[in-house]
């Protein structure tokens, strides 16, 4: 019960920080808006998809985008929390030590909904429509939240072992760009061999599809499992090596 | 209950191939200031470290109010309050904000009303609706001492609380220093700087090279010093004299 209680001041207290600089959810909702932006308006005449609404095309995989880069203030946050000795403060104080780590975890949660809500209330701007029911909004929210979960875990290690704040965000670079090399913006089908087999077997795929599937109104198939499967086995091996980590933690 | 408000025997710890204590033996009285004395890499960070729960020696023991800090860290915890060596306030935070947080999770009641109490007390009244990074060293350590009080805990520890201070922010914080001692309260205070030592504490132990190499109230200290030799001039020796010479005397044994 102490553990819930401490996590809930701190995730307070984390929330209250992105109030204070709105410029962590905005920066992060900006950057993939902007993506956005070229991919329909840009080169997107020049893509064939092969349907008529692009933002409907684009859209999840700019939604992976802006969780990719969101996770990353979360890594910031928690290496300022350890180099300040915040997180030292804490463990001598009768604090449950694993609330230290949720409070951050939760707050990337709140926060990157909030970011995501921002971009998709822009690409309704831009044309994007759903057929999907309330089942279906439900479930593409659930596998944005747990792909959300599983990035922030990942994000709490270099948040934890970096030696500089550069050293902590750095990890969210090659998961930015990881939905470039897959089925989120161009079809797999005119990439060459080695790059399609990459771009076909990577999670960002699986969830893609499985999103697009989600708010089209489409049977989603086989791709939601393995969605699914991706993004739990990497929140687990994630936490199994944050945890690692933290418990080097003075 | 023991009269001891702190104990260690025989703490050891390396990191890696570093061994930084070697063995150190420390009894601190209650409600005693009790100075930790020692150069930069003396081994000062890493007692309070162990003396706080977050490390754990390689050897020997530690106690606080005489709970042993490996077998019962929780109940170490709920009398300790430590003040490491960088202030560990939060920035983005108001100076209230940062109490009422600390005050919230130490479960006391009415953390609001502890909060503008301490605000009152160490004179943030006027910055408590301020953003901490925008507060001076003095007052930033004012507050994170402050933030050590709450809950009243029966043993704080300072890690180096003057250092990276103006003259004018050390004598705000000794000031905070000897209130709080007055109240009862034990402090273990480690610093590099003798006079500080000297002015606070009520014994003293000097630290080199992870050992003790001496300790006791300063005149037993004084009595360390080799008597002077040309009678016409009587000067007392100076803290930091005492500790040139002890360090210097212990350097040459080891070398030898």
């Amino acid at each position: 019960m102490n553990a819930l209680r401490d996590t809930g001041i701190l995730v307070g207290r984390s929330m209250r920080h992105i109030q204070r600089s709105p410029d962590t959810i905005i920066t992060v909702a900006i950057m993939p808006i902007m993506l956005m932006l070229l991919f329909v308006y840009v080169f997107g005449g020049a893509i064939n998809t092969g349907t008529d609404n692009k933002v409907n095309y684009m859209l999840p995989g700019i939604l992976l985008i802006a969780i990719a880069s969101g996770v990353a203030y979360t890594a910031m946050r928690l290496f300022t929390d350890k180099q300040k000795g915040i997180v030292a403060r804490l463990h001598s104080m009768p604090v449950s030590r694993s609330a230290v780590l949720w409070g951050h975890v939760l707050t990337s949660l709140v926060s990157n909904a909030v970011s995501l809500a921002i971009i998709i209330l822009v690409a309704l701007v831009m044309g994007f429509r759903s057929s999907a029911g309330l089942t279906a909004w439900l479930a593409a929210a659930g596998i944005l939240t747990l792909f959300t979960f599983a990035l922030t875990w990942l994000a709490v290690v270099p948040g934890l072992t970096a030696k500089s704040v550069e050293g902590a965000t750095a990890f969210s670079y090659p998961l930015i760009y990881l939905p470039f090399i897959s089925a989120a913006f161009v079809p797999t089908a005119t990439m060459p061999t080695p790059v399609r087999v990459f771009a076909e077997h990577q999670p960002v795929t699986a969830i893609v599809n499985s999103l697009r599937a989600l708010l089209g109104g489409q049977p989603v198939g086989i791709d939601i499992w393995t969605a699914l499967a991706w993004c739990a086995g990497i929140a687990i091996l994630a936490y199994f090596f944050a945890m690692r980590a933290y418990n080097r933690v003075p | 209950m023991t009269n001891l408000a702190i104990q260690t025997k025989g703490l050891k710890k390396a990191f890696k191939d570093v061994s930084v204590l070697n063995g150190v033996d420390l009894d601190v009285r209650r409600s005693e200031i009790f100075a930790l004395l020692g150069s930069n890499g003396a081994g000062k960070t890493t007692i309070i470290n162990i003396l706080s729960t977050l490390l754990i020696p390689d050897s020997g023991t530690a106690s606080v109010g005489g709970f042993d800090t490996q077998r019962q860290p929780e109940r170490v915890r709920e009398l300790i309050s430590l003040t490491g060596q960088f202030t560990a306030v939060d920035g983005m935070l108001t100076g209230r904000e940062n109490l009422v947080f600390v005050a919230r999770l130490r479960a006391v009641p009415n953390p609001t009303q502890i909060a503008d109490q301490l605000l009152g007390q160490f004179g943030l009244r006027d910055a408590a609706g301020k953003r901490v990074d925008t507060y001076s060293g003095g007052m930033t350590r004012r507050l994170d001492i402050a933030m050590s009080l709450i809950g009243t805990p029966a043993v704080i520890f300072l890690d180096e609380p003057t250092t990276g201070l103006d003259p004018e922010g050390r004598l705000e914080v000794w000031d905070t220093i000897k209130k709080l001692a007055e109240g009862g309260t034990t402090i273990l205070l480690t610093t590099q700087y003798l006079d500080e030592a000297e002015l606070l504490a009520d014994r003293i132990a000097i630290l080199h090279e992870g050992r003790i190499i001496a300790g006791g109230t300063l005149d037993e200290l004084k009595r360390l010093f080799p008597p002077a030799k040309v009678e016409y001039i009587e000067k007392q020796p100076t803290l930091e004299e005492i500790f040139l010479a002890i360090v210097g005397k212990k350097t040459e044994e080891v070398a030898t």
